[in-house]
């Protein structure tokens, strides 16, 4: 019963060997494999620069929605609608953009509409009771519904601003080291929210809440108010996410990014975390949108049509989390013996 | 039962116990909790594998694998949390597990009809066989619980605390049901906490104590008393140290307080122990008081506060909680020692809202290695932490919280002796104002402010079912006894006989 809990050197040691498997390790050798994979498969040209910086322009909008999300599964929600409020906020940008707002404030707008669907969902989630899955499924069709009746149901041309130029490179007028600005966003906001999770009690109310509600009430911790901070932060990230989308289509679309919460809920769950809550790093997350953006571009670079993509896809999702439960399993082993 | 033997890890539930019971014959099975009631009864009813000793029913081997194989044998279990599956109707639940069927098709006219069987023989045809469970009664689903039983020819029913979610009204029906059933010759085992009831429906009662039989006899021959003494049996041991204490200010005060009628004073410098049998009402009352169920009616004071207030509130006031249930509210089991230990009090860990894990753990480490926290580290899971380790996590959090007001459920339930005394001498240090330990030279500069305890007397309230521990620890004994609670007397005045007697609800002597 008792095996691991000696003060034991030797068990110390092995234990540290378990906490590097147990980390993240597996994310990015699950991505170092797949990158080696293509890299086989197209050549060296895989690796330059440019093909680099597309897989990063392609993931930028699965990535930021993915730092709310992760937030969000890790105190055991789930946030169904991210999709829809990135369509609401391509559609609220255009409008302000085509009253002649400045572009910074259409995108505040629409960082403020997200605001307002996240807090929506936290608001519906505390106060009704009832669970995420099924306030977040309302809201995904909710949050469509009044994107198409903002846009009466048309894209909406808007006036070409700097807010285009976000996932340009310096090449075609963007951003700073030949890098896009929307790039340098998104690192620096996976850095915060990497840090916030790690190193903030907000940070670690979310892993106690996911972890075991009724602990962290026990302890004292403002269960709904953190669930409502939690959920107004992911619509934020969901409109900014928003706002890349505008950034590469120009227009407001209210019928864009159908589906995109599942991509974004995959790449979580790729990076390790657990719908049951208490796990998931920003990390993990980072790379578990990294490994669909590679085999994406490397599926279209090789000439393998869409549905090919869709298959391996959905494997590698399937495959990561059995291969994380299979961890799981055989670190609990160890220790039971 | 000849012989029967279970050990979990290394705790022997029930140690070689001999039981019998004869067609037509009601048998009481008592005993304290944690006596071995339920393993011995999980083993007849084939929940629970043996690890030696034989069975025989009707005269044949009987070694069931699983429930079932004891359900098809004819014994049936009712257990104190009615089964039932609360969504189907009154006659699937009947059939559970035994559906007649035809080629894999529900025949429910057949269904339908052994129900009514059932109902009728028990006396109470008007219960619907298709009627939803959920809308029945507590009363109305025991009865179904029993007509199960009988659809499956049940020759020996075993009840488990029949009578904890029942009227007393609903108590003399079951208790009429019981004789019904043994004047059809069938062999009843009747389990419950409560002397009277044992009095009043038993012709013969074994006792159980500490996983092996101590004696029984037939009921005519017993009185409340020689039962009593029979489960009880133990010396108090001298597990349990006891430093001078002064009582000082109240810091917890109750008045009328509902649920649970209480009106008690808790000073600085004292433990009140609340005895009462499981289902006594006693965890829903610390619930209560530490905010998290709300309360009824009644006065509430915490230090200087008065009034309700939500668990965050209680904390900043110097309460602190510990839960009776570990795995489901006490911990957070996947996350770490640190993690746990500091959840309450993430201030004074670094700047602002900032926490640094290195502090965390440090914080954390320092409280390990004070009160004996076997482990890895302060980052390892808690699950993986034996009972006893992960209690003393628990405790500590109130510790690191450095709370005034300590309030314990169960403090030392399913852990092993070590740890225990380890726990009874903790908390006669706090209450004599000890500390913990006095803060040693050298110590880490850095450490957070507030996690080195003053040398000043803390309150508790803890609530156990064991009562040794409680005569041995506590200043005052309160006794709770379906849903009430009575004055706290100082521990002097009671005997672990006098407090079983109370909480069963049997006169005082």
């Amino acid at each position: 019963m008792d095996g691991t809990l000696t003060a034991d050197g030797s068990i110390g040691r092995a234990n540290r060997l378990k906490a590097v498997w147990r980390g993240d390790s597996g994310v990015l050798l699950g991505l170092l494999l797949v990158a080696i994979f293509f890299g086989f498969l197209i050549g060296p040209q895989f690796f330059r620069p440019v093909n680099l910086e597309l897989m990063a322009i392609q993931t930028v909008i699965v990535c930021v929605a993915a730092l709310g999300m992760t937030m969000v599964i890790v105190s055991a929600g789930i946030d169904l609608s991210v999709g829809s409020v990135v369509a609401l906020a391509t559609v609220v940008t255009a409008v302000l953009l085509r009253r002649g707002y400045d572009p910074a404030l259409a995108a505040l707008g629409a960082l403020g509409a997200a605001a307002l669907c996240g807090a929506m969902n936290g608001l519906l989630i505390t106060r009704l009771k009832v669970v995420p899955f099924i306030v977040t499924l309302g809201t995904m069709l909710l949050v469509r519904g009044a994107a198409k009746g903002v846009a009466e149901e048309r894209r909406i041309e808007a006036p070409l601003t700097w807010l285009n130029d976000l996932l340009r490179t310096a090449r075609s007028g963007g951003g700073g080291f030949g890098v896009p600005a929307g790039i340098w966003i998104t690192l620096l906001l996976a850095l915060i929210v990497g840090a916030v999770l790690g190193y903030t009690r907000f940070g670690r109310h979310l892993f106690a809440i996911g972890s075991n509600e009724r602990t962290a009430r026990l302890c004292g911790v403002r269960v709904e108010r953190r669930k409502l901070q939690v959920y107004t932060l992911a619509g934020i990230f969901a409109g900014l996410a928003g706002i890349f989308q505008f950034s590469r289509l120009s227009v407001g679309d209210p019928t864009v990014a159908v589906g995109l919460e599942l991509d974004v809920i995959a790449a979580v769950i790729i990076g390790g975390g657990s719908l049951l809550g208490g796990k998931g790093t920003i990390v993990g997350t980072m790379g578990g949108a990294a490994i669909m953006a590679v085999i994406q571009i490397g599926c279209s670079q090789h000439g393998l049509p869409n549905w090919v993509q869709q298959i391996v896809t959905g494997i590698i999702i399937v495959m990561a989390v059995a291969l994380d439960h299979w961890r799981q399993e055989s670190f609990r082993r160890g220790a039971a013996q | 039962m000849r012989g029967v033997r279970k050990a979990f890890g290394a705790t022997r539930a029930v140690d070689g116990v001999d039981f019998a019971v004869a067609a037509g014959e009601v048998c009481a099975l008592v005993g304290q909790n944690g006596a071995g009631k339920s393993t011995l009864m999980g083993i007849l009813s084939g929940a629970i594998r043996p690890d030696a000793g034989t069975m025989i029913l009707d005269g044949q081997p009987y070694q069931p694998r699983e429930p079932i194989d004891a359900r098809r044998a004819g014994v049936a279990m009712i257990h104190q949390e009615l089964s039932l599956a609360p969504h189907l109707t009154v006659m699937e639940n009947i059939a559970l597990g035994v559906e007649p069927a035809r080629l894999g098709l529900i025949e429910w006219r057949r269904m339908r009809d052994a129900a009514t069987d059932a109902l009728t023989q028990l006396g109470h045809p008007e219960i619907r066989p298709d009627a939803v469970v959920s809308d029945l009664s507590p009363a109305g689903q025991q009865l179904v619980e029993v007509a199960r039983a009988l659809a499956s020819r049940a020759r020996v029913v075993v009840l488990d605390e029949p009578t904890s979610s029942l009227t007393h009204a609903d108590v003399e029906r079951l208790f009429a049901l019981i004789r019904r059933l043994k004047s059809q010759g069938l062999a009843i085992v009747y389990i419950s906490h409560f002397i009277e009831e044992v009095k009043a429906i038993s012709d013969r009662v074994v006792v159980l104590r500490d996983g092996a039989n101590a004696g029984g006899g037939r009921t005519a021959e017993l009185s409340p008393e020689m039962i009593v003494e029979r489960m009880v049996g133990r010396e108090v041991e001298d597990l349990y140290p006891r430093t001078p204490r002064e009582p000082g200010e109240a810091l917890l005060e109750l008045s009328e307080f509902q649920p649970g009628a209480a009106t008690l004073t808790l000073r600085r410098g004292e433990i009140i122990g609340i005895a009462g049998l499981l289902g006594a009402g006693r965890t829903r009352l610390l619930r209560t008081i530490f905010g998290l169920e709300p309360v009824r009616s009644g006065r509430i004071t915490v230090g200087v506060y008065s009034g309700p207030a939500s668990p965050a509130a209680r904390w900043s006031q110097g309460a602190g909680m510990l839960s009776e249930n570990r795995a489901a509210e006490g911990l957070a089991i996947g996350l770490s020692i640190a993690d746990n230990l500091t959840l309450s009090h993430l201030t004074d860990l670094g700047p602002g809202f900032v926490v640094f894990p290195s502090r965390q753990a440090a914080a954390a480490s320092r409280w390990m290695e004070r009160i004996g926290i076997r482990s890895a580290g302060p980052r390892q899971p808690v699950g993986e932490l034996s009972g006893g380790n992960q209690q003393k996590v628990a405790l500590a959090r109130l510790l690191h919280h450095d709370v005034d007001l300590l309030v314990l459920d169960e403090p030392t339930r399913g852990i092993d002796v070590g740890s225990k005394a380890q726990i009874y001498a903790l908390l006669d240090r706090l209450a004599a104002g000890q500390g913990d330990s006095p803060p040693r030279e050298g110590d880490s500069p850095r450490l957070p402010r507030g996690t080195v305890p003053l040398a000043r007397p803390r309150a508790v309230l803890m609530v156990s079912s064991y009562l040794p521990e409680l005569l041995g620890l506590c200043d005052r004994i309160a006794v709770m006894c379906r849903g009430r609670l009575g004055p706290a007397r100082p521990t002097s005045e009671w005997t672990e006989h006098s407090l079983l007697m109370e909480a069963s609800g049997a006169q005082t002597a």
